[in-house]
């Protein structure tokens, strides 16, 4: 789905990324990790066409990057989105109303299927009793949620989350996981999500990629777990303890 | 006062230019607060007053007789654009615009202003508003240019109100976001110029923002806090009228003090429900 070959970026005067090649498989739930400042964000940027790369080509859905157009097949949630302005009086529904706003089109208003896809995809989250709540009168994690549903609801193919989970409390980060095990493998839309969380990610995750500059490790969460600590501190720049759950 | 509003165009012009003014100020005033750019108003304000004194200067000088909401309409607009450019320039200080698009308005009006050697009543006029400026023409020249406005708000509205939650996922999510920008802030721009012959230059940002303080306090949801905005902002302008009239104030001043206690009104009704809230929970 997503494709890119031999990309390099910098920013004014600090090299990001250098030479990274992958590729995500139509119907993956992809985990990207590495350290702060690892250019975790940037490669999302740069596949959102946010930013532009220095070298090297993208690709999205088959197309070079330039000529894509059907941007309402990606959905995102960015690493920012907690940090919205707290006053601003959008109810939940208005919120998650935003994410048809260009699929619709300029000159067109909302009808009632909309109406109806907007009401599901709250439901889908679990945030039916506060759609028409502030947003801004609800806990760090129930907005998040609400930007989730805000992505699903223009029925992406493809839907990438920036560390959605910073700051939502244990239980509900396995709510989280749980439900986007469940998109992924019910309604077959790709995941790529950025964490921190290796821990709980390995558990649902097809594919992990770890990205420190340069790609330092694609494979599945066995071989993931595998590596022995050594290595991952090689990645990861300085010494980690690999958390690991027991069940 | 009713009876005189019937009896003199000039009351009626006003009047009706006033319903006008208190739907569109408020209108756009909500989008300005949500983006906490309030004091763009102020800035945009000044540059228009910069137009209208060289309207005046034309008219004394040159006895060219366009009407200076005209010029003032040309220069609030000429001063929109400049601040979105200057605001892509400093991207991240983008409030940098508000005090150079300001100060250079308030210095063009002051050379314009000498150079005509000083104006009288008509200026004071544009500065505070006026129960009789409003001319037929002027009337219906706001009222057209509103009617436009209200259109445009109508079919942009979605694209305004999901930009100016999350400008990235707008962006990422295919809207053009420089366009929509500038389409806003050019209505704004719009806006202030007609608003002026009611509530003046100096006051004209109060009528866009106090209605909106106000609402904000009470409202569940944007399209509440618009409806709410608007109500207060019509109650502030009719009452704000018929007290400049009687009281031979220049509105602009009434108006705003209407809506401040209208916004001091909604502070109080929120602390005392939700005391009640309080009580009734406890028990
Ligand atoms: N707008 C910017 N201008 C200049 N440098 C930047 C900019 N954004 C990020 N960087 C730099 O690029 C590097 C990669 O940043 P990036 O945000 O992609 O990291 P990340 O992997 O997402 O980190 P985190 O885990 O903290 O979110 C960092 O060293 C950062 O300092
Ligand atoms: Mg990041």
């Amino acid at each position: 789905m997503i494709t890119m070959k031999d990309v390099s970026f910098h920013y004014e005067n600090k090299d990001v990324l250098k030479n990274i090649n992958f590729e995500i498989p139509r119907g993956a739930f992809m985990g990207l990790v590495g350290p702060n400042g690892g250019g975790k964000t940037t490669l999302i940027k740069l596949i959102l066409g946010l930013l532009k790369p220095d070298k090297g080509d993208i690709f999205l859905f088959g197309e070079p990057i330039h000529k894509f157009k059907a941007w309402n097949k990606i959905g995102f949630v960015s690493q920012k989105s907690n940090s919205f302005n707290k006053g601003f009086p959008a109810t939940v529904y208005e919120v998650v109303s935003m994410g048809l706003t260009a699929k619709i089109g300029y000159f067109k208003f909302p009808t009632k299927r909309h109406k109806q896809k907007v009401l599901h995809a709250i439901d889908q989250v679990g945030m039916k009793e506060y759609t028409y709540e502030n947003i801004g009168n609800l806990s760090g994690g129930q907005q998040q949620r609400v930007f989730i549903a805000r992505s699903l609801v223009s029925e992406p193919e493809l839907l990438i989350l920036d560390e959605p989970t910073v700051g939502v409390d244990y239980e509900n980060v396995q709510r989280f996981y749980e439900l986007l095990h469940d998109l992924n493998t019910k309604k077959n839309i790709t995941l790529l999500l950025v964490t921190h969380d290796t821990g709980t990610m390995t558990e649902y995750a097809t594919d992990i990629v770890c990205l420190n500059q340069t790609l330092h490790f694609h494979g599945d969460p066995e071989a993931y777990c595998s590596l022995s600590e050594t290595e991952l501190s090689k990645f990861y720049g300085h010494p980690v303890n690999l958390v690991t759950h027991e069940h | 006062m009713l009876a005189d509003i019937i009896q003199f165009d000039f009351l009626r012009n006003t009047f009706l230019t006033g319903i006008i003014v208190g739907i569109i100020a408020p209108l756009l005033g909500t989008f300005i607060i949500v983006r906490r750019l309030s004091l763009i108003a102020d800035a945009l304000s000044h540059v228009t007053l910069a137009g209208i004194a060289f309207g005046l200067l034309l008219e004394k000088k040159y006895m060219v007789t366009l009407s200076p909401l005209y010029s003032g309409m040309a220069f609030s607009v000429m001063g929109s654009i400049f601040i979105e450019k200057l605001r892509r320039v400093y991207q991240a200080y983008q409030e940098l615009a508000i005090p150079i698009i300001l100060s250079g308005g308030v210095g063009l009006s002051v050379i314009f202003i000498s150079l005509a050697d000083g104006f009288n009543t008509d200026l004071f006029n544009y500065l505070f508003g006026s129960v009789s400026a409003v001319s037929k023409n002027d009337f219906l020249m706001i009222t057209g240019i509103s009617i436009v406005i209200m259109i445009v708000i109508t079919l942009f509205y979605k694209e305004l109100f999901s930009l100016s939650f999350d400008e990235e996922h707008a962006t990422v999510s295919g809207i053009h976001a420089k366009w929509i920008h500038l389409l806003f802030i050019v209505l704004t721009a719009l806006v202030i110029a007609v608003s002026i012959r009611i509530v003046g230059v100096l006051l004209v940002s109060a009528l866009m923002t106090l209605p909106v303080a106000a609402s904000m306090r009470i409202a569940k949801g944007f399209k509440q806090m618009i409806g709410f905005s608007i109500a207060f902002g019509e109650i502030a302008v009719i009452i704000g009228l018929i007290s400049g009239y009687y009281f031979s104030i220049p509105p602009g001043g009434t108006i705003v003090m209407v809506a401040i206690i209208i916004l001091l009104l909604s502070i109080s009704v929120k602390r005392i429900t939700f005391r009640t809230q309080r009580k009734r929970d406890r028990k």
